[in-house]
């Protein structure tokens, strides 16, 4: 067999991975069918609740700025080449930095306690990622092993610190005491009517922030060029004279910050307290978005607005249509990333065939 | 006396929440040593229960729910089997996809087929599978020590518990003993070789994925229509994962596999019992503290502290022949 044609660019980037989404959401649409329902009377109804009214549109926003933190810190690492499935869990113990920083400055200013939350939940975050990622660079324990082992940690460790330790005497339920109003991080109603009764907040802003800050990391800088050189082949920086280990631990660390943030959005703002796996699987999603958005922060951003969509549409679709719950929402997910992960090369072959265009025999360099 | 009692209620459990985890990790063992990683072993667990669940319900036979559990987790394997044999994807994003994939599908199902918020209908005595009494069980009970031993830990366990026990000698039998076992070891080391000796990479591969899936669905039938009588939401809650763990821990063989697993089994069972007592100088043991230990042993045993696990030498990779 011959070597392979490569595809033009732009079907590579962006036919291929949008057939792959489409291919899933086909899949999704035919297990609404199964139960009996019109998949596209409920994409009609996604769509509404996702983008149709103000606060519904403000709730995607705010389900979007977990999954672009999420989602970062999954393909901060892969561009390292390494596989984080840890961001659960890293976003679980930077909500213990937030909290203790926001209960010990509880009552000053947004401006004075949303810096330090964002400090302290980044720390926390990148300390649960440097672990793996030293053990990885050190002693050799396989990234993806060990980033899944330290989620379940997280789970009973912080299960434990809440339980035994946040909570207030009196309260019933698992959860620590409340941050103040005035010192959690302000909700963009405040500023922007459109958003009445939805929980976005300046996290978003940040988010947005951060997916620019990463492109520049990752492609216009020396850092983000070794951390490149080392995912694609690392025996290659090796010889470059790059410490392939430190590289490995500081891109673990900053994938946990990245993470952490999801712990600003959710414990620093939204809850305005540390609650019982307040995270509730946005840290999986993020795999979800690194893969569906290539690693790219561009594609992670659509990736990342398309989830968001999907997590308040869905909502809105578990309220109106019988039979259809929000799991459906994770069987989506699910064949986004088989489809546009796992299974992702599977139309390949078949735009190869398309696209092929036989060598120009006239030319002498010919294809 | 008593403290005897209560070691062997303990080590009863122990067995009980052991047998998942046993059929779980047996069934990650064909599959890595195949050179197939499955992270997926969590979704089909859960997949399997769903299934045998469902069946059992709709048909009142435990035996079809073990076939449709058994069913469920093969084609779940499939999957796996097409993305990462096939179309040469990522097996750890395909195993990621799959449990995603149980988690919701079973929900969701299970929601619009039977209205019970994610459950099914509650399953009756002849809808399970029940426990088996070995002959004599209940004339030697009152012999002292041995009776009790053989009443109440080795007798009166269901079918599928004893199929878990007896998987673990033939696991090691055909893995070391038998030719196709070798060959299974030989594709998860080193495919070329096998593949220059004229053997397929892919059906060696796709049969080890379908002992996997027997294993892993006798498993989640274990879990639905055996141990409990009906499925519940994410009733396999984490047991996938520490069967990984737990065959890293075992370094892929089947007797250290079937110890690991009883260790871990025992500390869950340890957990409910250590629940509200108090030790003299430490106080109570925080149930988290004894629900983290496997993690935390084999993220100690990973990091080569105690031992070294060396992974079989070609899981994960995709084998592609030379163009």
């Amino acid at each position: 067999m011959s070597a392979r044609v490569p595809l033009p660019r732009w079907v590579d980037v962006a036919l291929l991975p949008v057939l792959n989404v489409m291919l899933a959401f086909l899949i999704g649409g035919i297990v609404v069918m199964l139960v009996g329902q019109n998949p596209l009377d409920a994409v009609g109804i996604m769509i509404y609740g996702a983008f149709g009214y103000g606060s519904g549109f403000g709730y995607t926003l705010y389900y979007t700025t977990d999954f672009i933190f999420a989602g970062l810190a999954v393909s901060l690492a892969y561009q390292a080449g390494l596989f984080n499935i840890g961001p659960e869990g890293q976003a679980y113990v930077a909500g213990l930095g937030v909290i203790l920083v926001a209960l010990a400055l509880n009552g000053l200013p947004w401006l004075v306690t949303v810096p330090a939350m964002i400090v302290a939940g980044g720390l926390f975050g990148a300390a649960w990622a440097f672990i793996p990622g030293y053990l990885q660079a050190k002693r050799g324990s396989h990234i993806v092993i060990t980033t899944i082992l330290f989620n379940f940690i997280a789970v009973s460790m912080m299960g434990y610190i809440i339980s035994k330790h946040l909570k207030p005497d009196g309260v019933n339920s698992d959860e620590s005491a409340p941050i103040d109003a005035i010192s959690r991080v302000p909700q963009l109603n405040v500023f922007w009517d459109l958003f009445k009764h939805s929980p976005v907040n300046i996290s978003f802003i940040l988010a947005l922030l951060a997916l620019v800050g990463v492109y520049w990391l990752v492609w216009r800088t020396k850092f983000g060029f070794a951390m490149r050189v080392l995912g694609q082949n690392p025996t290659a920086a090796r010889y470059a004279g790059i410490s392939n280990s430190r590289m490995i631990m500081i891109t673990m660390a900053l994938a946990g910050a990245m993470a952490g943030m999801v712990a600003v959005n959710n414990v620093g703002g939204v809850q305005g307290r540390l609650i019982l796996n307040f995270v509730s699987g946005a840290g999986f999603v993020g795999v979800a978005v690194a893969f569906m958005g290539k690693g790219h922060p561009f594609g992670v951003a659509l990736s990342a607005l398309l989830f968001g969509a999907l997590y308040q549409g869905g909502q809105e679709l578990a309220f109106s249509m019988p039979g259809i719950t929000r799991e459906m929402i994770v069987t989506i997910q699910a064949l986004v990333i088989l489809f546009t992960g796992a299974m992702g090369d599977m139309l390949r072959p078949p735009l190869e065939r398309v696209f092929f265009k036989p060598p120009d025999n006239s030319s002498a360099e010919g294809g | 006396m008593h403290y005897y009692t209560d070691l062997i209620l303990i080590l009863d459990s122990t067995v009980r929440l052991a047998i998942p985890l046993i059929l779980a990790c047996l069934a990650g063992l064909y599959s890595e040593r195949a050179g197939i990683v499955d992270i997926g072993l969590e979704g089909k667990l859960l997949g399997a229960a769903f299934g045998a669940a469902a069946m059992s319900a709709v048909t009142g036979s435990p035996w079809l729910g073990l076939l449709a559990g058994i069913g469920v987790a093969l084609g779940m394997s499939g999957i796996h089997g097409l993305a990462s044999i096939n179309l040469k994807g990522n097996q750890i994003i395909s195993g990621v996809a799959l449990n995603f994939l149980a988690a919701g599908l079973t929900t969701f199902l299970g929601q619009s087929w039977f209205h019970r918020g994610g459950f099914t209908p509650q399953l009756s005595q002849s809808q399970r599978f029940g426990p088996i009494s070995l002959p004599y069980a209940d004339q030697v009970k009152d012999v002292p020590i041995l009776g009790g031993l053989y009443s109440e830990l080795i007798s009166g366990h269901n079918i599928l518990a004893y199929v878990a026990f007896i998987a673990v000698p033939v696991t090691a039998w055909v893995l070391f003993s038998t030719r196709f076992g070798l060959r299974l070891r030989a594709v998860g080391e080193n495919p070329k070789a096998l593949d220059t000796a004229g053997m397929s990479v892919t059906l060696l591969r796709y049969q080890a994925l379908i002992i996997t899936a027997v294993l892993v669905g006798i498993g989640g039938t274990y879990l639905s229509i055996a141990q409990s009588a009906g499925f519940n939401n994410n009733m396999s809650a984490g047991r996938g994962y520490i069967a990984l763990a737990a065959l890293i821990f075992a370094k892929w063989k089947p007797w250290p596999a079937l110890a690991t697993c009883l260790l871990f089994g025992f500390l869950d069972a340890l957990q409910f019992r250590l629940q509200g007592i108090q030790f003299p100088v430490i106080g109570e043991v925080p149930v988290q503290a004894i629900q983290v230990l496997p993690y935390i042993l084999t993220v100690v045993l990973l990091a080569g502290f105690i031992g070294r696990a060396v992974a079989p030498k070609a899981a994960g990779q995709p084998y592609t022949k030379e163009r």
